[in-house]
């Protein structure tokens, strides 16, 4: 058989479907009924930035769910982390353009609330990934990893890998009054047991989560305590900054590292054994359970409301008794970036 | 101009949404903070200078009235007048170590930049400020043109391009700055003060930087410490879009209103076909060389 004929047997093959699927069309469903093609539903998504992997993880999530819901997704994203008046843009363009639902991580979880109100008056519906706004009612809905869990679990985790051994602690946090890093470090305090400003708590660093700042605060945190040895960071690139500042002093292998989001560098970290254990969070499930309920929304379904849990799972290769974990195989398998 | 309108076709052609009154509006509203920030831009270019700090000066404006009108410190109108006059004066700062030590105004208002940027984060705690009374977000109302619904805050954009449109090319003052941007040497020799004209000039566009302060709290809604960070850069962006030269003494202000308004156009067009943000940014630097290039080259034909 010719290539030529392939696809003229295709093309039959294609539009016998299509006949087919017409027919039984006419029974009176809506699409058929109006005649047109049915408009899909169009979402938008608006992360934070397009280069973090984290964000990059969650636009595929968005992509492959609408794919497989036949939406048409719109994606846009601020010029840097704390970009407001970027993501007030993209909402009121994606307003313009029609769509039933706006997904966004707000980068200013107070800024971006009267937007988000413009757009709920227009009757789109929005839901928060990843970050709450503040008042968390400005959203229909939030999905999102428990930030105070995903540190509960680290600091259980320390405590006991400690195993009674005196802690001197070392917090390397995100940057001042932002909830994300705050939940996590309350629930990082709150898992080992240990109360904000005790004497345990030997130094405490902004880093904005990121690496090289990561590495600068535990040099600086190094100097202050030298004796330190239980490191609790917001995030894994600010982790591996710590890890290398320790190595620089030899102090690589009696410091427990602990940490948060299970990215794929990080997990691999983690099983070379850099850091203990992370929290790993699932940016890819936030953005797939909210193009799904927009789809939902659009087809004439209910919002969805409150705050939906997307999960967190504790990643180690050394687990300790009391804390459930799962090893780093389970961790490559389901990371992101 | 030819590029705008190229671009409008197209967009049209693509998207039945482009070619709509809300639409043009919106796009107004979108380009009338970094539009006002670059006609402070255009008068500093215009003198071959040039300002890295005016989207910081104008974060730290709009902190200043939003946050003392919020606390209520003052009435809301005084708070405005002091974040217009707190603006004024960091740009005739800059005017000042300019002309007075002197000072090349890259390195002024790269060091102006940080300056500014630090105290908005130590100004505000870092919080944003929310609640603001209504005279700060007055602007942000609407009115009807047809069924279209057009900002105060556009109107007002719009009207500081003509006003300074006239001042630059129908008054002394005007003809002033473009001489000193030409040559400072000749303009010196022809009576122009030139100090005290390059203080001016960078003491009013701080003020335009206060207006646009102005815009961005009406338009947001909120005072935003993060605000700002690109638009020094965008608003250089649009000046040069609008066929400035970066060498002084050459250029039009109605040009960078064009400019603006070129790159708000394209990130809305795309944006409504649904093209990611990332490629609107790489379109975006495409069409600055492409313009530059266009603009040298015809200047070429003509000597």
């Amino acid at each position: 058989m010719s290539s030529s004929s392939i696809r003229t047997v295709g093309a039959l093959a294609v539009c016998t479907v299509a006949a087919t699927m017409s027919l039984t069309g006419c029974g009176g469903s809506d699409s058929a009924a109006t005649g047109g093609t049915p408009t899909s539903v169009k979402v938008g998504l608006i992360t934070k930035t397009e280069t973090n992997p984290f964000f990059v993880k969650m636009k595929e999530g968005a992509e492959a769910a609408a794919k497989a819901q036949g939406a048409e997704l719109m994606t846009a994203a601020g010029k840097f982390d704390g970009d407001n008046a970027g993501q007030i843009t993209a909402i009121e363009n994606m307003i313009a353009a029609g769509v039933k639902g706006i997904l966004i991580t707000p980068s200013d979880s107070k800024a971006i609330v009267p937007a988000l109100q413009k757009a709920r008056t227009a009757g789109v519906m929005v839901v928060a990934l990843d970050s709450p706004t503040e008042p968390q009612d400005a959203t229909d809905a939030l999905f999102a990893t428990d930030n105070l869990k995903a540190g509960q679990l680290i600091g259980a985790y320390a405590k006991a890998a400690m195993s009674g051994k005196p802690a001197k602690i070392a917090t390397l946090d995100l940057a001042p009054g932002v909830a994300v890093g705050k939940l996590r470090h309350d629930g990082f305090l709150k898992g080992f047991g240990v109360a904000e400003g005790d004497p345990s708590i030997v130094c405490s660093q902004d880093t904005s989560g990121d690496q090289a700042k990561g590495q600068t605060a535990m040099e600086n945190c190094l100097q202050k305590a030298p004796d330190l040895n239980v490191v609790y960071t917001i995030n894994e690139p600010a982790a591996l900054g710590a890890y290398t500042a320790l190595k620089a002093k030899g102090r690589e292998k009696d410091v427990l590292i602990v940490s948060v989001d299970g990215g794929c560098t990080g997990t691999k970290a983690v099983q070379s054994g850099q850091i203990a254990a992370t929290s790993q969070q699932y940016p890819l499930k936030m953005a797939d359970q909210g193009v799904k309920a927009v789809v939902a929304y659009g087809k004439g379904g209910a919002k969805p409301s409150g705050y939906t849990d997307t999960g967190v799972t504790l990643i180690t290769d050394k687990p300790v008794d009391g804390v459930e974990a799962e090893d780093t195989a389970f961790g490559l398998q389901n990371c992101w970036g | 101009m030819v590029a705008l309108l190229v671009a409008c076709v197209f967009f049209s052609l693509n998207n039945e949404q482009f070619l709509s009154g809300g639409n043009f509006s919106l796009i107004i509203q979108q380009v009338m903070v970094v539009g006002t920030l670059a006609i402070g831009q255009t008068l500093i270019i215009l003198t071959a200078g040039i300002d890295l700090s005016n989207g910081a000066i104008m974060a730290f404006g709009g902190i200043v009235m939003a946050k003392l009108a919020a606390d209520g410190v003052v009435p809301p109108l005084v708070a405005i007048a002091l974040g217009l006059l707190v603006c004024a004066g960091f740009g005739a700062v800059n005017g000042l170590l300019v002309t007075a030590i002197p000072l090349p105004p890259f390195i002024v208002t790269l060091g102006m930049l940080n300056v500014v940027f630090a105290l908005t984060h130590i100004f505000s705690g870092d919080q944003t400020v929310v609640n603001l009374p209504a005279p700060l977000t007055a602007l942000g109302g609407t009115f009807a043109i047809g069924d279209t619904m057009v900002t105060y805050g556009s109107l007002l954009t719009i009207l500081l391009f003509l006003i300074f449109a006239y001042l630059l090319s129908q008054t002394a003052w005007g003809r002033h700055v473009y001489a000193l941007g030409n040559s400072p040497e000749v303009a010196r020799l022809t009576g122009i003060r030139t100090g005290r004209l390059t203080v001016g000039v960078y003491t009013v566009a701080g003020l335009v930087y206060g207006i646009a302060a102005l815009l961005l709290v009406s338009r947001t809604g909120v005072g935003d410490p993060q605000a700002g960070q690109t638009d020094n850069l965008d608003s250089i962006t649009a000046v040069v879009l609008g066929g400035t030269s970066l060498f002084g003494g050459r250029g039009l202000v109605v040009g960078t209103l064009l400019g603006a308004l070129i790159v708000g156009v394209f990130r809305n067009g795309l944006q409504l076909m649904g093209v990611p943000s990332i490629y609107q940014t790489l379109i975006t630097g495409v069409l600055v060389i492409l313009a530059v290039t266009v603009d040298q080259l015809s200047r070429r034909r003509i000597s």
